[in-house]
């Protein structure tokens, strides 16, 4: 049966040339593919924690006493959300790459940078994403009404203890659909640190069919598949999220 | 700062010619009052009175600007104030129960003695189930807010504010949103606190209740104190005419 699976794709290509799935007969190509799926994969995890921690912290200092981090924020909130995130990428590895030290590789000769491509592709995606975050998180910490708030006060709580124990929970209810779209797209953008030659999904398919033209409607699919598989993935954990975060009588449905 | 100076035979709240406004809105011109430990002391008064508002400047929920309020001897609108040491002293009951949605009855109850007096767990559970038989709802400490009656709602409120061991609590028309039904069981509540010897600061539109639990009354209206009176005095011998008008409407 598992001698099956590629005889029968090698016997495909042969007979439709312009259907070469190469990589389901090759074992070469086959490395290639799953390498990259396991890039993407540790790409998406990585920057989906980051972007929420950041949304977390981002939607935290909106609400600071002090003027100055209020500006940061807002700052910080209008140049990723207002920039395409390609640009962002190419800047954060082209120009911020430039200024960061290096460390002398392996063989004593070459000059490695600090941050990698992969390490400037997390930092981009998840700032890009964090900013969208921040905001889903104030609309949903403005939907907790302040005599909540004031009943934390009133028993002694302090801000901290007030956000993290009783704002904080209640936002993250409110604000799961809209985190739920914009991890989704996250999951798609890395896709853009092709750009700056992370061998992610994208980049080694590209590579693939590159090398084999015969492959690139196959490689094509096969993309299009992955990623409604690896979205799938994520909206099913969300939505199990969402249903474990479920209290009765407030909002949603089991 | 410190209280050492204060002993119980002083006011446990002591007001003195306090001034609120909200910009050009002044809404507290000038009250004063003192409250013995252990007394029961209601406010009332029209819609806009400002009878929130200075119930909420007590425990520095709301800041005020010009006058004094003390508690135990202690400044509350001072800017070195322990905000935490005053809302171990001073409980609040709302008119909205603003109970935490994603916890518990218990958990409502236990989340403060834990997370801001840094009580071991198991203590604060025996307290608080202690606290929900004593407001008569033990069996429903694992019923979430959004499956309580309002009633329910505010009485579960009442024994999160209790489990904080305050000195005073403050209620503030904490049955204003209550069907006529269940306003009883809550009063039933507050009444067995009044006696136990729990000094209360009410503000209530309930005059018969008021008549029934208050050691004093105190009559608002646009900002000033016009009357007050133990129950007796204060609902049968009336003398100012704002009274008597708000007494003759509600009466
Ligand atoms: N945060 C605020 N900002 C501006 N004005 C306020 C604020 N809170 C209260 N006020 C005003 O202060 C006045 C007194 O309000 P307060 O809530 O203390 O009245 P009240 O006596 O409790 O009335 P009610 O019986 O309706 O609860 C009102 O005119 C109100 O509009
Ligand atoms: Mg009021």
């Amino acid at each position: 049966m598992l001698e099956t699976i590629p005889e029968f794709f090698r016997k495909l290509a042969e007979t439709y040339p312009k259907w070469n799935f190469i990589f389901f007969y090759d074992p070469v190509q086959w490395e290639r593919v799953l390498g990259g799926l396991l890039v993407t994969v540790q790409l998406s995890i990585v920057c989906v924690i980051f972007s929420v921690v950041i949304g977390i912290i981002g939607a935290w200092a909106q609400g600071s006493p002090s003027a100055a981090i209020r500006w940061i924020v807002a700052g910080y909130i209008q140049f990723f959300r207002n920039t395409p995130p390609m640009i962002q990428l190419l800047f954060f590895y082209f120009a911020l790459g430039q200024f960061t030290p290096t460390v002398t590789g392996a063989d004593g000769w070459t000059e490695q940078p600090i941050i990698s491509n992969v390490g400037w592709a997390i930092v981009s995606l998840s700032f890009f994403a964090g900013a969208f975050n921040v905001e889903i998180f104030r609309a949903g910490i403005e939907a907790v009404p302040d005599t909540t708030k004031e009943a934390a006060e009133s028993l002694g709580m302090t801000r901290l203890q007030t956000y993290t124990q009783v704002v904080l929970p209640l936002a993250l209810r409110v604000s799961l659909p809209s985190l739920n779209n914009n991890l989704v797209n996250l999951v798609k953008t890395t896709t853009q640190a092709i750009a700056i030659a992370v061998p992610e999904l994208l980049y080694e398919m590209v590579s693939i069919w590159n090398d084999y033209n015969s492959a690139q409607n196959a490689a094509m699919t096969v993309l299009f598949f992955t990623y409604i598989g690896l979205v799938g993935v994520l909206i099913f954990g969300m939505h199990r999220w969402e249903r474990a975060l479920f209290i009765p009588g407030f909002g949603g449905t089991k | 700062m410190t209280n050492t100076q204060w002993d119980e035979g002083q006011p446990i709240v002591s007001i003195k010619n306090v001034r609120k406004s909200f910009g050009d809105l002044e809404v507290l011109k000038g009250v004063s009052f003192d409250v013995q430990k252990g007394e029961v002391i209601c406010i009332i008064g029209p819609s806009g009175s400002g009878k929130s508002t200075l119930i909420r400047c007590i425990n520095a929920l709301a800041d005020i600007q010009g006058g004094s309020i003390q508690v135990e001897g202690q400044e509350v609108h001072d800017d070195d104030l322990d905000k935490l040491e005053l809302r171990k002293k001073v409980g609040m009951v709302f008119q909205q129960y603003n109970l935490f949605p994603h916890k518990t009855a218990l958990q409502n109850i236990m989340m403060a003695p834990i997370k801001v007096l840094k009580q071991p767990k198991a203590e604060v559970e025996k307290r608080a189930l202690a606290l929900l038989k004593k407001v008569r709802m033990e069996g429903k400490e694992n019923s979430y807010p959004g499956e309580l009656s309002g009633g329910q709602q505010q009485r579960v409120a009442i024994a999160r504010s209790l489990a904080m061991q305050p000195d005073v609590m403050l209620f503030d028309e904490v049955t204003a949103a209550l069907d006529p039904e269940t306003v009883k069981e809550v009063l039933v509540t507050i009444k067995d606190l009044a006696a136990d010897g729990m000094t209360c600061i009410l503000v209530t539109h309930e005059m018969g209740f008021a008549r029934e639990v208050a050691d004093h009354i105190y009559f608002t209206d646009n900002g000033v104190i016009v009357e007050h009176g133990p129950p007796t005095t204060f609902f049968d011998h009336a003398q100012d005419e704002r009274t008597k008008a708000f007494l003759g409407q509600i009466l």
